[in-house]
């Protein structure tokens, strides 16, 4: 043992960490993920704790892999299936599955429509995901409390038992709004248990959702004006207060209502030569033409 | 008698992790593994059953290992169990390789059978012996 200690080779955390091309794929998740504090500070700790495991696994230091089972649970329009699409490429990086792939389903490629359909059919989707992940998009929808003869109560069982008994092989990862996912998980106690990382998405703050536009913008190259930029902050701000507002997806949604309006405008003003400034740049008038602003002040009033 | 056919003939019985191993192989080249299974283990028949369906769309070798399983929860001890790699490229369109995973646990072997033809002509044919009994009960 003595010797044992003597001659133990010193472990080079760095290098192990440069090896393993984590870095590059957190910094990525920075600079692509706008806000998210909480998600990506999980993700951190999930990647260090993958490559402790594996230095543990080199020196001969052996423990059970950990559980990566996931539910993502926050409100519409918050990234949670752009996350889990990342996961995938994540887990296999950092070494924990096999293969980078990611089946994504939602109830009805889980459940049957016929006594002895459902079992088969979640097998065959629980196959296609081993080695990589399983991502159940509106995962609540798999249980119905007010159909007591509903086959989604198949579905789960045979899952929680695959998910605990192959958890080398698939990582399940489900998705939902907060509140439902809640009572999905108060009425199948064993899905809470199994699963080991709950992360819950925030919603965005005006800053954030200013960027977000601006990533969108610049990946479809457009991008605002000075005066659009000031004019989609306070467009933002109005839309927040009323209700239906799904972050992200609200913003997406304006942008093209915003380009509707854009192309409009230049399709109007033919017979000027048109350059390629003008095809990219979005104007306040664009953003301010929104009936937002008009039904904000109306709510406003009200109160 | 211990029968050997297709790939792997010459090597011992491959471990599970061989097996994995091999099948990832298939997976990588995009061919669709199958498993198969039979009690007739006369090397004319070259159709066996299928187990399940044709395995085209899994990833990982893990999935069609738990087939494996499933279907050794079955035949074990009972009949060849074989597993072989489709390749439906245009102009292969045929079995890459397969090779045997599991044999009943006792291969009685064959029989040289003569017949006599034609005045002093002999026509020869092997049998299994298993074959004897019908179908279902042969291990």
């Amino acid at each position: 043992m003595a010797d044992d200690i003597a001659t133990a080779p010193v472990i080079d955390l760095d290098a192990a960490f440069q090896d393993s091309g984590v870095g590059p794929i957190l910094e990525q998740l920075e600079t692509e993920l706008v806000g998210l504090r909480p998600v990506k500070r999980r993700i951190r700790e999930i990647a260090a704790l993958l490559l402790i495991d594996k230095l543990r696994k080199d020196v001969g230091l052996t423990s059970q892999p950990p559980t990566l089972h996931m539910s993502f649970t926050g409100n519409p329009g918050t990234g949670k299936t752009t996350v889990a699409a990342r996961m995938a490429d994540i887990l296999h990086r950092l070494g924990y599955i096999r293969s980078n792939h990611l089946v994504s389903v939602t109830r009805d490629d889980l459940v049957g429509q016929y006594i002895g359909h459902t079992a088969p059919k979640t097998k065959e989707i629980l196959k296609k995901a081993m080695g990589g992940v399983l991502f159940i998009d509106e995962a609540y929808y798999l249980y119905r409390a007010e159909n007591e003869r509903d086959y989604g109560q198949e579905a789960i069982e045979i899952m929680l038992q695959v998910m605990e008994s192959r958890r080398n092989d698939l990582v399940v990862i489900m998705a939902g709004y907060a509140d439902r996912m809640n009572q999905f998980f108060t009425s199948n106690p064993g899905f809470r248990s199994r699963i080991a990382h709950h992360i819950d998405f925030p919603d965005y703050s005006a800053d954030e959702l200013l960027q977000i536009a601006e990533l969108m913008l610049k990946e479809q190259n457009y991008r605002f004006s000075p005066s659009a930029r000031d004019a989609f902050s306070k467009y933002m701000a109005a839309r927040m207060s009323l209700p239906h507002f799904s972050n992200a997806r609200s913003v997406r949604n304006a942008l093209d209502r915003a380009r509707l309006r854009q192309a409009v405008r230049l399709f109007e003003t033919r017979g000027h030569a048109i350059t390629r400034d003008d095809l990219m740049t979005l104007e306040a008038d664009e953003v301010l033409a929104s009936r937002v602003f008009a039904a904000a002040e109306e709510a406003a009033q009200e109160n | 008698m211990r029968i050997t056919q297709g790939t792997f003939s010459f090597l011992p019985d491959l471990t599970d992790e061989q097996i994995g191993t091999q099948i990832a192989y298939a997976q990588k080249n995009g061919w669709a593994v199958n498993i198969e299974y039979t009690d007739d283990p006369h090397p004319r028949n070259t159709y066996w059953e299928l187990w399940g369906q044709p395995m085209f769309d899994f990833k990982d070798p893990a999935a069609v290992l738990y087939e494996l399983a499933e279907c050794r929860k079955v035949f074990k001890g009972r009949a060849y169990i074989r597993i072989s790699a489709f390749d439906n490229t245009w102009g292969w369109e045929s079995v890459r390789y397969s090779f045997i995973v599991d044999r009943p646990e006792e291969e009685p072997g064959f029989a040289l059978e003569r017949l006599e033809v034609d005045g002093r002509s002999q026509r020869y044919s092997t049998r299994a012996y298993s074959t004897d009994k019908p179908a279902g009960s042969r291990y």
